[in-house]
């Protein structure tokens, strides 16, 4: 196992350039003078061609980008003129903070999409399964951004149970139960869809499973309902989810974007609608890379986590 | 052999995999078919017979050119076969055609039976509208479905006559040999005779020269003049099929046959030994039938021992050191 | 779209076709209800400007912030007095126009990405596919950020950022059901028949993809239309003054507070409009997938649904078998189609004995096997006449947990394909000990040291390590004397076998064979063994049961059928069977097919294919009579010994 991990982990680096290659080509797409782009319409002419020697602008594209890389190896993702502050220490500020409601987010949607697949799958057709599939058809049919504004208007400010805004209380907060407090509704609003997701693919996975020889072999051996149900059609039915879970960290890190925005969470998401409106692209680019690489590592995590449930896959 | 062969197999081989990957280790590599050679005669039925992962579909696949070899040669009246696939598939398929082991698979679910009969007539013959229409009656009365079939998708038929539309098909370009991958594997007995029967009248209607591919040893018995035995890759017997049935040289083909069931045969000879086939990746040297052999020696183990007569008749070859029912050396 | 799959087939298949399909969306009434929401919405986006509304970009400050029901302002107006009512529908106009937009493009691009690389295989797939990876390397949402941020804020770029990174969305799967179709056989004979690569991939290939690409664009359509209004939410799509709902939102978002109508109202909306399109888009999914068409998808319970009209009192168990069933009847209840695939089957079972239960497919063979134990799927399976009896206890009066106790101890099951029959997920050893703590109180290691000797019994070498493997790890005769070794488990009386040589090889046919008669007389369970073969019948049956259409025709010991069988179903069965060492023999085929157990016919169901059929054949239903002792045969003219038929 410990083999296949490593060889994963490698097989991920060329990912992981890859994502490089991209989000550099994607800075070099910028229509028009890039360090007027960066340093904006006021720049002094001196300043930009400062930059442009800087940054390396006046070589050709190869170059530069190995240029670019080799900086990124060595921590430095250059400075945001925006913040005044280099790029890197801002990013990884703010991706704690992302990964905490990310996280949390995705921990929840797994939990209550899985539990509400099975038992729907279960229950097919049954009340129970006609109200869970309402539920995730009004789940990933409402805007992630919408609801948050719904819970805030009840939550917070109707009902005051829990804080509109921010990640710690500004006068006498910064503790965990604190970070909790103010976690509940951004985490909740952001694994709604991911929940409604991963519960569909859950029952359909059940429900296929279901049908499959094996669960008559156990049934034919005289295993309590149960048991075939928990054991033998749920280990099937979550080796196909696992993957969609990993994907599903990619519209959770995504849809924090909105959350983060609503919540005015201090995370990734709200720095970068924040960085593409004051067009600080060099902010753009390292929180782009860093959630890239993030999203991949959760990739790598869900396929090794598929592999150690699935035997054929070694 | 007397008359000249139509169809000529020579030491032809299919390897999958192998190459290097882009670090150059070698990437593993399985010989499907591996020295076949083999000469089919005009008119004549050769039944190829072996168990699963023996080769024999790619053997077929061979011949229809829809696979190419990696060695040897598979000629055709004297033409190269895999070159003709390459160069002009369309005048290869006008010669030798294929029918399919899944005869509602072999079917385009979306298209009508005349859709799919009309596309040979078009593109490898090109028959004008109206001959299509005249052709078209003469293919369904050659396998005898009733013309309003043509009107029917492939769903609304029942598997037998699935399997007829896919002979007819083959049919359609008047083509002189007909690769059958297991013809009738997929239908119920029922109406696999009436697949058999009709494929029997079609062959001295229009003097068609067959291959036949099976794992069921009985109906390859019943259609067969010649049968070729394949195990792991390779032939290890072929002979007339009389011969090879009432006399078999290679323990395996002896072991098929006693193992086949028959309506009346009370016990099946068991064989409690491994029945496991060789690692495909890593061949033995010698005979691959070496581990389940009953008179196998320290020779069938060093060398793969050369498909050669064993008994007096010419024509019946067979690849064993110590062949069944003879004490030749 | 739809239009073109439908009219790009021919006319008789467009009429035979349509109101079917029509028929089965509009039975579904959620998809039902999205649809009517979704042509209403659609209608009155179309609709807008010929509609008596009020300006949407007229700003009005008098009039700001009016809550919804106000006079002139069913909807209230916004922070610059605009009217809502009027710029949710030209903002829904404008949202609906870019979500289809988006999913055309992405839906073109994609499918065309997706269709080349599947069916070219091999190198070209290799780079198109990296290619996609990497895009879906990045979270979704991420990439479309980071393309309005080089391509600046607005509608259409927007539009162009999601569309891009719906691409590979559609060409992964899309791919994927080429690459599939593409192995087909009907692929391979279309090139046979001598049609190009660009004809096969386009006439044969894509018509059968064409419904994929429905249902695909038919379920993220709603997606995409609620990520345009997430990137206007942001500021980075519509551009004021033009609005889409999600702008509408966003603007409104800064007055939460004091006017949460502003921001309530088209959130609403983008719900009410996604929601509608994702009712329809399942609606559409169903009709389209095959496997959901057929009610496939539907989940089998732990036993089989007993319905029996009438309680069986006349029915008592003979005296001297371990199973005895009797008159059983099991139906399929498939959309208002009844297939009685069981009509009444008697089938007994002495101690030690096996019972050969022979037929072609659709007999009804394997159905009555599985209903003994309550293993036919339901729905749409149900059992709805006669009896079981196991020794006294009629098997479907019993409780549920009365019947897992049976299942795997007094009767097991060996079925067909010995890879799909084991789960792939657990080790054999897992399998086997669970099969055994099922129904014994003893540790898990003692189960571990029975499960050994069970793999000795069924003569697999080196049984530890073998507990230890998956069932991919092994091959077919292994996994199948795997089977074997968990039906014997727990000393059944009765083992059930259903086809359990058919998917193996002939050598390794005889070998399980001949271990299942010598296992089953050195434990002496009785068998019922399902076939269609009749050699495999002379093997090991000691009786036989020949099925059709749902019926026993004929039952006696295995020589009298094979020498002298005296239904003509069963005499043209064993002379259209090819012999081995027979070359010579005329196949004598049975003309035409079995009749569908949906629409049987009241008398016999083989006279339309019988030779000796007469009028009296088809006028009622046929009894069975008992024509020797242990011998019986449901025929008015049975086959006299030496006639040929």
């Amino acid at each position: 196992m410990a083999g296949y991990i490593l060889k994963r982990l490698i097989a991920a680096i060329p990912v992981l350039f890859g994502l490089t290659i991209i989000v550099f080509l994607i800075m070099a797409m910028i229509p028009g003078d890039t360090a007027t782009a960066i340093l904006g319409s006021y720049a002094t002419p001196e300043n930009v061609e400062k930059l442009n020697r800087d940054l390396g602008l006046d070589k050709s594209l190869p170059q530069q980008y190995f240029i670019w890389l080799g900086n990124l190896l060595q921590g430095d993702m250059g400075r945001s003129y925006s913040l005044n502050r280099p790029v890197l220490d801002e990013v990884v500020e703010r991706f704690s903070a992302t990964m905490i409601l990310a996280g949390t987010s995705l921990v929840l949607c797994s939990i209550f999409g899985l539990l509400a697949g099975v038992v729907s799958a279960v229950r097919q057709f049954g009340w129970t399964d006609k109200i869970i599939t309402f539920l995730v058809l009004i789940g990933i049919s409402t805007p992630s951004f919408w609801l948050g504004l719904l819970l805030i208007l009840a939550f917070a400010v109707k009902l005051q149970l829990f804080p509109a805004s921010g990640m710690f209380a500004i006068y006498g907060g910064g503790d965990l139960p604190d970070l909790i407090h103010h976690l509940v509704l951004p985490a909740l609003t952001l694994s709604v869809v991911a929940t409604g997701v991963i519960a569909r693919l859950t029952r359909t996975s059940m429900l296929e499973v279901l049908r499959q020889d094996y669960i008559r072999t156990a049934r034919a051996k005289g295993l309590a309902e149960r048991k075939v149900i928990a054991k033998h059609a749920f280990k099937a039915a979550l080796v196909n989810v696992i993957p969609v879970i990993g994907i599903q960290a990619g519209f959770v890190m995504g849809g924090a974007v909105y959350i983060e925005t609503v919540f005015q969470w201090p995370g990734i998401g709200s720095m970068l609608v924040t960085a593409i409106s004051t067009r600080d692209l060099l902010l753009v680019q390292g929180g782009v890379l860093f959630v890239a690489a993030a999203y991949v590592l959760f990739n790598l995590a869900a396929d090794v986590v598929q592999t150690m449930l699935d035997p054929r896959l070694r | 052999m007397s008359e000249a062969a139509l169809l000529t197999i020579d030491r032809a081989e299919r390897v999958f995999g192998g190459g290097r990957t882009i670090f150059g280790m070698p990437k593993p590599a399985v010989h499907a078919v591996q020295d076949i050679s083999l000469e089919v005669r005009k008119g004549e039925t050769l039944g190829v017979v072996g168990e699963s992962g023996c080769g024999k579909s790619t053997l077929a696949r061979l011949i229809v050119g829809l696979d190419r070899p990696t060695g040897g040669s598979i000629t055709l009246d004297g033409r190269d076969i895999a070159a003709d696939a390459g160069n002009d598939p369309r005048a290869l398929a006008k010669k030798v055609q294929y029918v399919f082991q899944d005869p509602v698979s072999s079917l385009n679910p979306r298209k009508t039976v005349r859709t799919i009969l009309t596309a040979p007539l078009v593109h490898l013959i090109g028959l004008g509208k109206k001959d299509q229409e005249r052709r078209l009656e003469e293919l369904m009365e050659a396998v005898n479905l009733a013309p309003e079939f043509l009107d029917r998708y492939p769903h609304e038929i029942s598997g037998g006559q699935a399997q007829r539309i896919g002979i007819a098909r083959a049919l359609a370009a008047d083509p002189e040999v007909i690769v059958l991958d297991e013809p009738v594997s997929a239908l119920d007995v029922s109406v696999q005779a009436q697949v058999l029967n009709i494929l029997d009248g079609l062959k001295s209607r229009f003097g068609l020269t067959y291959v036949f591919i099976s794992h069921d040893l009985s109906v390859v018995e019943s259609v067969s003049d010649r049968v070729a035995v394949m195990y792991f890759g390779r032939i290890a017997e072929i002979g007339p099929a009389r011969e090879v049935f009432a006399n078999p040289r290679h323990p395996y083909t002896h072991l098929l046959l006693q193992s086949a069931p028959a309506p009346g045969r009370k016990s099946l000879v068991p064989e409690d030994a491994n029945t496991e086939l060789p690692d495909p990746y890593n061949p033995p040297p010698g005979c691959a039938f070496f581990a389940r052999c009953p008179n196998a020696t320290h020779k069938c183990k060093e060398s793969h021992p050369p498909l050669e007569a064993k008994s007096g008749e010419a024509t019946h070859l067979a690849a064993c050191y110590h062949p069944h029912g003879g004490e030749e050396e | 779209m739809t239009e073109a799959a439908v009219s790009s087939a021919p006319k008789a298949r467009t009429t035979a076709r349509r109101p079917d399909s029509i028929r089965l969306l509009l039975n579904n009434s959620l998809a039902t209800g999205g649809f009517i929401v979704l042509v209403a919405v659609a209608l009155v986006a179309l609709a807008a400007p010929f509609l008596p509304l009020a300006d949407p970009d007229v700003t009005a400050p008098a009039n700001r912030l009016m809550p919804p029901f106000s006079p002139d302002h069913f909807l209230g107006t916004d922070a610059l007095g605009r009217d809502i009512l009027s710029r949710i529908v030209w903002g829904t106009r404008v949202s609906l126009a870019v979500g289809l937009s988006a999913t055309v493009i992405a839906a073109f691009f994609g499918s065309l990405i997706g269709l080349v690389a599947g069916y070219a295989a091999g190198r070209v797939d290799s780079v198109l596919m990296r290619g996609i990876d990497m895009i879906m390397a990045f979270p979704y949402i991420l990439l479309a950020l980071a393309i309005v941020a080089v391509l600046g804020p607005g509608l259409l770029n927007a539009l162009y950022a999601i569309a891009v990174v719906n691409i590979p969305f559609f060409a992964r799967n899309i791919r994927g059901i080429t690459l599939g179709l593409s192995r087909r056989e009907f692929v391979d004979a279309a090139r046979l028949s001598g049609k190009s690569n660009v004809q096969i991939l386009f006439i044969e290939v894509l018509p059968n993809v064409l419904p994929v690409i429905i249902i695909t664009m038919s379920t993220t359509i709603g997606w995409m239309i609620l990520e345009t209004a997430g990137l206007s939410f942001l500021g980075l799509g519509a551009q004021p003054p033009q609005a889409d709902l999600g702008s509408m939102l966003g603007e409104g978002r800064k007055i939460l507070f004091t006017a949460p109508h502003v921001s309530v109202v088209p959130g609403l909306m983008i719900l009410v409009l996604v929601m509608s399109i994702n009712l329809f888009g399942d609606g559409v999914r169903d009709v389209l997938d095959p496997r959901l068409k057929s009610g496939v998808l539907t989940r089998p319970v732990a036993r089989t649904t007993i319905d029996r009209k009438e309680a069986p009192s006349g029915l008592k168990p003979r005296g001297d078998a371990v199973l005895d069933v009797q008159d059983l009847r099991t139906e399929f209840h498939l959309g208002g189609t009844v297939y009685k695939a069981a009509g009444g089957v008697d089938l007994h079972l002495a101690q030690g004995e096996c019972l050969g239960v022979v037929g072609e497919s659709g007999s009804g063979k394997s159905v009555s096997a599985m209903s003994i134990m309550g293993l036919v799927p339901s729905p749409p399976g149900r059992i709805v006449g006669g009896a079981a009896f196991l020794g006294d206890e009629d098997l479907f009066s019993l409780s549920d947990e009365r019947i897992r106790q049976l299942r795997g101890a007094d009767v097991s099951h060996v079925f067909q394909d010995p890879l799909s029959t084991l789960h792939p997920l657990f080790t054999i050893g897992d399998q086997l000990t669970e099969a055994i703590l099922a129904h014994r109180r003893i540790t898990r290691s003692q189960a571990r040291k029975i499960a050994e000797d069970l793999l000795k019994l069924v003569r697999i070498p080196n049984p530890a390590e073998r507990l230890k493997v998956y069932p991919h790890e092994l091959s077919g005769g292994m996994r199948q004397r795997i089977c074997i070794a968990m039906a014997l488990a727990n000393d059944a009386k009765v083992m059930i076998a259903d086809e359990p040589t058919t998917a193996l090889d002939v050598t390794v046919q005889a070998q399980i064979l001949s271990l299942m008669n010598t296992l089953r007389h050195e434990r002496n369970a009785a068998i019922l063994f399902i076939t269609h073969d009749f050699g495999v019948v002379s093997a090991i049956c000691d009786r036989v049961a020949v099925m059709y259409a749902g019926k026993v025709v004929e039952t006696g010991t295995t020589e009298e059928i094979l020498n002298s069988p005296a239904h003509p179903y069963t005499a043209k069965l064993i002379d259209c069977v090819p012999v081995l060492g027979e070359p010579e023999r005329r196949l004598d085929a049975i003309e035409g097919r079995p009749p569908m157990v949906n629409n049987l016919p009241q008398g016999c169901a083989f006279a339309d294919r019988c030779p000796k059929a007469q009028a009296d054949c088809r006028a009622a239903p046929i009894s069975v009579t008992e024509i020797a002792e242990g011998r019986s045969v449901r025929c008015l003219h049975p086959v006299k010994e030496g006639e040929h038929v």
